[in-house]
């Protein structure tokens, strides 16, 4: 439920949630602290009144004047029953004994009767009264009688003369209480009202990064999205981390693609290799048998001109297959000395003849300066081979360019050239036999050089795009320094 | 300024100061008359108060002053010194003070001189049928001196062989008839004596505050609440305010104010009408 709900929705409702909890926490406080207040006004007025009753009381009971004592308790009553909202509902005034000495509601409180068996919440008050020892006002709240009192020692010369009883009720204020909430319920409701588009917002500004990034991890599935589909939120807070993270772990996956790719195509063409040099071995034996038959009929045989022809005809066919499969069987097993600076050199004359005969433009960078560890002959082959094709591969005019270069591990031959460039589906059957792309030639160049690369732990990449093709070999030093 | 102008302006000046000036004649300028009233009749009625004091002024030539106390002893007093020439009094002040005042005239209520005194209960009370029903309760006098809201109910408990103090269980002075009628109407008194005359107007002006009191008994007639002078007051004086106050009736204006006391005019009167009110007072003083 909400758990499964989008954060689109969470946050705000979250956010939403907290104001208006918040909200209801500060208007409640508020109302309890005006409740409060107003009850502390009321308590204070009446304990003014109190004393200013009492004190005007005094005489009055001293000298007997119920009908004066009448007057004045009822004074507060005649000014303006609407102008003090801290009327008292009743005053008593109590003789020394506590019987009703004058009363505002003298029926219901008739003279020098006990009040305290008018209503069981006067009995209350009454018990209250009489424990009561003190001269200053003081505030009698009766649990459950909706009631409060203000009872009042009336005191001539330290002497306790009766006693002023002043009952207020509680719903008195109540009007006045209901207007400071309903004020108080407005501003919440205007501070709801501005508060929560806010939060709306700034919930969604939050949300939306991560909808972003989630929307992108979706889309990885078995195909790996692009950098530009994914539009991500970029800040070095944590939800701009988990983008950088993102990213990184997507060029990863990437780059582990490339990887299988890679690992699957060498091994198809492992595979390649090892299917043609089963085959070459079987044909080479039955082959070497033949050639020494012809070899041997040759020599000991005067054979009649059209058989020697015939003869002559098998033997070259057979020595065709010969050339064909030696070029298959890329045999590295011979010894040859290691490459030195004339070695590349050497074939650099060698190939160019056929640049001038295209014509084309060879840009030759030969940065190694000693000797190195490497098999001079095979080295020399794939350089030639590689050569031999971007020669092929340009127009009249083009221009290839050989870099050969060595770092700490590894030496480097680099061959680009400008001519026609190779279709990404090629790319992938580049180095198998017979995948030639072109007129002429028996498409085994790169496949011979991809298998000495191999037989030298090395690395053969082809990038091909429009206007530059580069085939780059990496051979291993330490490998052969051992 | 020339020394001529000078001396005639001083001259001007002493004239002004020395000759009495055809204003100065006026019995505007004589001593004011005095009149005392008591809260017993015309309490919290100021408008009514100068509107007959206006009246009075212009009848008797003489500037006039009411002279309003809280309590007839208060009156009274000022009377026997001598501070007031005229008093709107009760008739057992009247009969207890003759030798410092005589009699001036006597008002005319519903035709007569007299009045009664009522015995009011709280309208809530329908059992009480004479004051000796009242015995323990609460009881509301208007004055100490006043003969329907103190002397009546006190003379009646005093034929019943009765103390105020002893037969009832509280009693007070509201010092004014009418407030006896509103301590009574608030529950304050269950019982009350009151002036039959004030009972009467404020049944008329304020129902409200009579329909929550209940008239238990009427005493007998008793000679009206009567207008007196002292004894020291100049005898033209006297007449003149007799005069004045005889003739009300017979002016758009003085009837107008008549008609607002309810009273239809005021008689010489006879002393005799107060020999009720003496009974019952030396009969109180004797016991």
């Amino acid at each position: 439920m909400f758990r499964d709900l989008s954060f689109r929705y969470k946050i705000p409702l979250r956010g939403s949630v907290l104001v208006v909890f918040t909200a209801l926490v500060v208007t409640a406080s508020l109302m309890f602290r005006a409740y409060d207040d107003l009850k502390r006004d009321v308590l204070l007025n009446s304990e003014s009144m109190g004393r200013v009753l009492a004190h005007t009381l005094t005489p009055a009971i001293l000298h007997d004047e119920v009908w004066s004592a009448y007057e004045i308790i009822n004074s507060p009553f005649q000014a303006s029953p609407k102008a003090n909202v801290n009327q008292a509902e009743e005053i008593l005034v109590l003789d020394a004994r506590q019987q009703v000495y004058v009363s505002t509601h003298p029926k219901q409180y008739p003279m020098l009767s006990d009040p305290a068996r008018a209503s069981p919440v006067q009995a209350r008050l009454q018990q209250a009264i009489a424990d009561y020892r003190g001269s200053e006002p003081k505030a009698v709240e009766l649990p459950g009688s909706g009631k409060f009192y203000m009872v009042t020692p009336i005191i001539s010369d330290g002497v306790a003369v009766g006693t002023l009883v002043m009952g207020y009720s509680r719903s008195m204020f109540m009007p006045r209480f209901y207007d400071i909430a309903r004020r108080a319920v407005v501003m919440t409701l205007l501070a709801l009202a501005v508060l929560l588009p806010m939060n709306w917002y700034w919930a969604w500004r939050m949300a939306q990064p991560l909808i972003q990034l989630a929307e992108c991890m979706g889309k990885v599935g078995p195909a790996l999205p692009d950098a530009q589909e994914c539009k991500m939120y970029e800040s070095r807070d944590e939800i701009g981390q988990v983008g950088v993270a993102f990213k990184r772990m997507l060029n990863e996956l990437k780059d582990k693609e490339n990887l299988e790719k890679q690992m699957f195509f060498s091994e198809r063409l492992a595979a390649v290799g090892r299917l043609a040099a089963g085959i070459a071995h079987e044909i080479n034996n039955p082959l070497g048998g033949m050639l020494n038959t012809i070899s041997t009929y040759k020599k000991h045989a005067n054979a009649d001109p059209q058989t020697a022809k015939t003869i002559s005809l098998l033997e070259r066919g057979l020595l065709q297959i010969k050339d064909t499969i030696a070029a298959l069987l890329v045999e590295a097993k011979f010894q040859s000395h290691p490459l030195t600076v004339q070695d590349i050199e050497d074939t650099r004359t060698l190939v160019l003849p056929d640049f001038h005969k295209k014509p084309a433009e060879l840009s030759w960078e030969n940065d190694i300066l000693e000797i190195l560890p490497l098999p001079s002959t095979l080295v020399r082959q794939i350089l030639i081979n590689l050569l031999f094709n971007a020669v092929q591969a340009v127009e009249p005019q083009g221009h290839v360019r050989c870099h050969i270069y060595r770092d700490s591990r590894n030496l480097t031959l680099a061959v680009e050239n400008d001519g026609k460039h190779i279709e990404a589906e090629q790319l992938g059957y580049l180095f198998e036999p017979f995948a030639t792309g072109r007129e002429g030639g028996h498409g085994l160049g790169l496949w011979v050089t991809y298998q000495i690369v191999q037989q030298l732990k090395g690395e053969i990449v082809a990038q091909s795009q429009p206007g530059e093709t580069r085939f780059t070999v990496t051979l291993p030093l330490e490998e052969h320094a051992a | 300024m020339s020394r001529r102008k000078f001396c005639a302006a001083m001259a001007a000046f002493c004239l002004t100061q020395v000759l009495p000036l055809p204003a100065m004649a006026q019995p505007g300028n004589r001593a004011p008359i005095r009149i005392g009233l008591t809260p017993v009749f015309l309490d919290d009625q100021t408008a009514f108060v100068n509107a007959w004091r206006t009246y009075l002024e212009s009848r008797l030539k003489r500037p006039v002053v009411f002279v309003q106390r809280a309590s007839y002893r208060e009156i009274v007093d000022l009377m026997r010194n001598g501070k007031l020439d005229f008093a709107w009094l009760c008739g057992y002040p009247y009969v207890r003070n003759k030798q410092t005042m005589n009699l001036l005239a006597v008002p005319v209520y519903q035709g007569k001189p007299v009045y009664h005194s009522y015995l009011i209960v709280p309208a809530s009370d329908r059992q009480t049928r004479s004051i000796a029903d009242l015995r323990d309760k609460v009881f509301a006098f208007s004055d100490p001196d006043s003969n329907s809201g103190y002397l009546v109910p006190v003379y009646d408990l005093y034929r019943m062989q009765e103390k105020p103090s002893a037969f009832f269980s509280k009693t007070f002075f509201t010092w004014a008839h009418r407030k006896v009628v509103v301590a009574v109407a608030d529950g304050l008194a269950q019982g009350g004596a009151v002036d039959g005359y004030v009972w009467d107007m404020l049944a008329l002006q304020h129902p409200e505050l009579t329909s929550q009191a209940r008239i238990v008994e009427k005493s007998a007639e008793f000679g009206f609440p009567p207008f007196v002078a002292g004894k020291t007051v100049a005898p033209e004086d006297v007449s003149a305010m007799r005069k004045a106050l005889l003739a009300m009736p017979q002016d758009e204006e003085g009837a107008k104010l008549l008609r607002q006391l309810q009273l239809d005019g005021f008689v010489t009167g006879d002393e005799h009408l107060f020999d009720s009110i003496a009974r019952m007072m030396r009969a109180i003083m004797d016991k």
